[in-house]
């Protein structure tokens, strides 16, 4: 079963169209890695995946559901719905315990003794159960984003949106997070990641998507997407990524 | 000035005409402190200390009004503020929200709301609350004269608190709010356990100097009728000056004012320094 279809998909801002018909899938299991140039409606697209951006026309069903159904009660979709944000968005006044309890109580309604159990279990995947009593901002960024992942996955997620986890990030602590997501590929998570880092879409993706200007230009595994682009504007990109300077 | 000031580019080792900066603003300041020692001297001589003594600072006529003064006057004061602050701060909470609503009557009738009650001196609120009984014959608010004063001084704080409450919402950032409804949060369940308990934080000095005004405009409870039980510190320290022809309880409902108005300042500047330095 595939657990994201999107159909036709666009998205305009004002008189700005930033995506303009995007089709694809993404299968029970995978992880699809989007990249492109700024600007290219990458970050717009996984936002139109759990609707914190209202597509201006087409589908988006995931599991089944077309979240873009107006009948669609979104807020039990999202439950199954993980996102991680560039910027973390920790709730910075409770404590990590209680950013990884706080949706499970109030949303899935679990017990307390449940959700403190959640909440250690994922922690400890994410190597930070000796701050479980911290607040956010007595973290490093990489631990801060490790948090907002337990914080995601204490929902168990059937699928995971990440928006560029790691560029907020000094590039000592971006080891911590891609090793986090890498762990979670590997348990057999869906994931859709927009990311600038190579490396992991390479080793780590089943499918590397490659957008500009709002449309995929290129959609196929890394080795090909990648190593071997058959598109004049990827091979761009990939130059200028890929060798910075040059 | 300015051929000086050529002159000194031109040729810096030749002594200058004139007074160098650093003498003038020595003089200058010679002649601030002469002014204010002037003025001080003038006002010891001119002031009748004797007359200043026994009507300011009378002790007996002070030591008439204990412990009556924190135990009626100052109580009633603090309850009159704690209440309408109460009050206040529940209204201007939901004013806001309503100010930031995507249903547009909400919106408007928040603004008036605001622009009304901001708009008016405090005592013609007063005075208004004291005539609601001519407009609805036989209606008494709940709690008589406790329950006036609050509702006086809830009603137009509420604006105000309003106002800052809004500006607190908005100053949380975009992503909490994504981040709260991407976990599943319906928009009422995350504004309550995410945004507003941040926001309340980032509001909390200006909330503090609301209390500071509203403890001061509490003195104006006097425009409704109190009873002796009911009296607050401004119109205590006026009743007990006509009693004895001596100003001096005045001067001590004033020092007991400043008794919770300063510390309440200090915390609010502190609160402000604390949120300046943790961004």
């Amino acid at each position: 079963m595939s657990t994201v279809e999107i159909k036709n998909l666009h998205k305009s801002f004002g008189s700005l169209e930033v995506l303009r018909g995007i089709d694809f899938t993404v299968e029970s299991g995978q992880v699809v890695c989007v990249i492109g140039p700024s600007g290219s409606g990458k970050s717009t697209l996984l936002r139109c995946v759990n609707l914190l951006e209202q597509p201006t026309s087409g589908t988006v069903v995931v599991d089944g559901v077309d979240l873009t159904d107006p009948d669609v009660d979104i807020d039990a979709a999202r439950r199954h719905i993980g996102m991680v944000f560039q910027q973390f968005n920790l709730f910075p006044h409770l404590t990590v315990r209680r950013n990884v309890t706080i949706a499970q109580e109030r949303v899935l309604k679990r017990s307390k003794g449940e959700c403190d159990r959640v909440a250690r279990e994922n922690l400890e995947k994410v190597g930070l159960i000796e701050k479980i009593d911290a607040y956010p901002p007595q973290l490093s960024g990489g631990q801060q984003q490790r948090v907002a992942i337990a914080r995601a996955l204490a929902m168990n997620p059937s699928l995971m949106l990440f928006d560029e986890p790691t560029s907020a990030l000094d590039p000592e602590l971006v080891g911590d997070v891609l090793a986090v997501m890498r762990k979670l590929a590997e348990d057999g998570m869906t994931m859709l990641v927009v990311t600038h880092e190579m490396g992991f879409a390479r080793e780590v993706a089943d499918r590397v998507v490659f957008m500009d200007g709002g449309v995929i230009v290129e959609d196929g595994p890394p080795e090909q997407v990648i190593a071997d682009p058959q598109h004049e504007r990827t091979r761009e990109f990939l130059r200028r990524v890929l060798h910075p300077g040059v | 000035m300015s051929a000086v000031s050529e002159q000194q580019a031109t040729s810096p080792a030749e002594p200058r005409k004139g007074l160098s900066p650093r003498k003038k603003q020595r003089i200058s300041r010679v002649i601030q402190y002469a002014v204010l020692v002037v003025i001080l001297v003038v006002l010891v001589a001119l002031a009748d200390w004797k007359a200043i003594g026994e009507s300011f600072f009378n002790l007996d006529v002070a030591g008439k009004g204990l412990p009556e003064l924190f135990t009626v006057a100052l109580r009633n004061t603090v309850i009159y503020t704690l209440s309408g602050f109460v009050l206040g701060f529940v209204v201007g909470l939901v004013l806001a929200l309503m100010r930031l609503s995507s249903v547009a009557p909400y919106r408007w009738v928040s603004a008036i709301y605001i622009e009304i009650f901001r708009g008016l001196p405090m005592l013609l609120i007063f005075l208004m609350i004291g005539s609601l009984p001519l407009a609805f014959p036989g209606f008494e608010l709940p709690g008589g004269v406790y329950g006036s004063a609050a509702l006086g001084l809830g009603v137009v704080s509420a604006a105000y608190m309003a106002e800052n409450f809004r500006a607190g919402i908005q100053a949380v950032p975009k992503g909490q709010l994504e981040a709260a409804r991407s976990l599943g949060m319906p928009h009422m369940r995350a504004m309550v356990s995410i945004i507003i308990p941040q926001a309340i934080r980032i509001v909390l000095p200006p909330l503090t100097n609301q209390l500071v005004t509203l403890l001061k405009d509490s003195s104006l409870v006097l425009i409704l009728g109190v009873t002796a039980a009911q009296v607050e510190l401004a119109k205590f320290g006026n009743d007990e000056s006509s009693t004895y022809a001596n100003p001096t309880p005045i001067l001590a409902t004033g020092l007991t004012y400043l008794l919770i108005t300063i510390p309440l300042g200090y915390v609010a500047r502190r609160l402000e320094a604390r949120q300046g330095a943790g961004r």
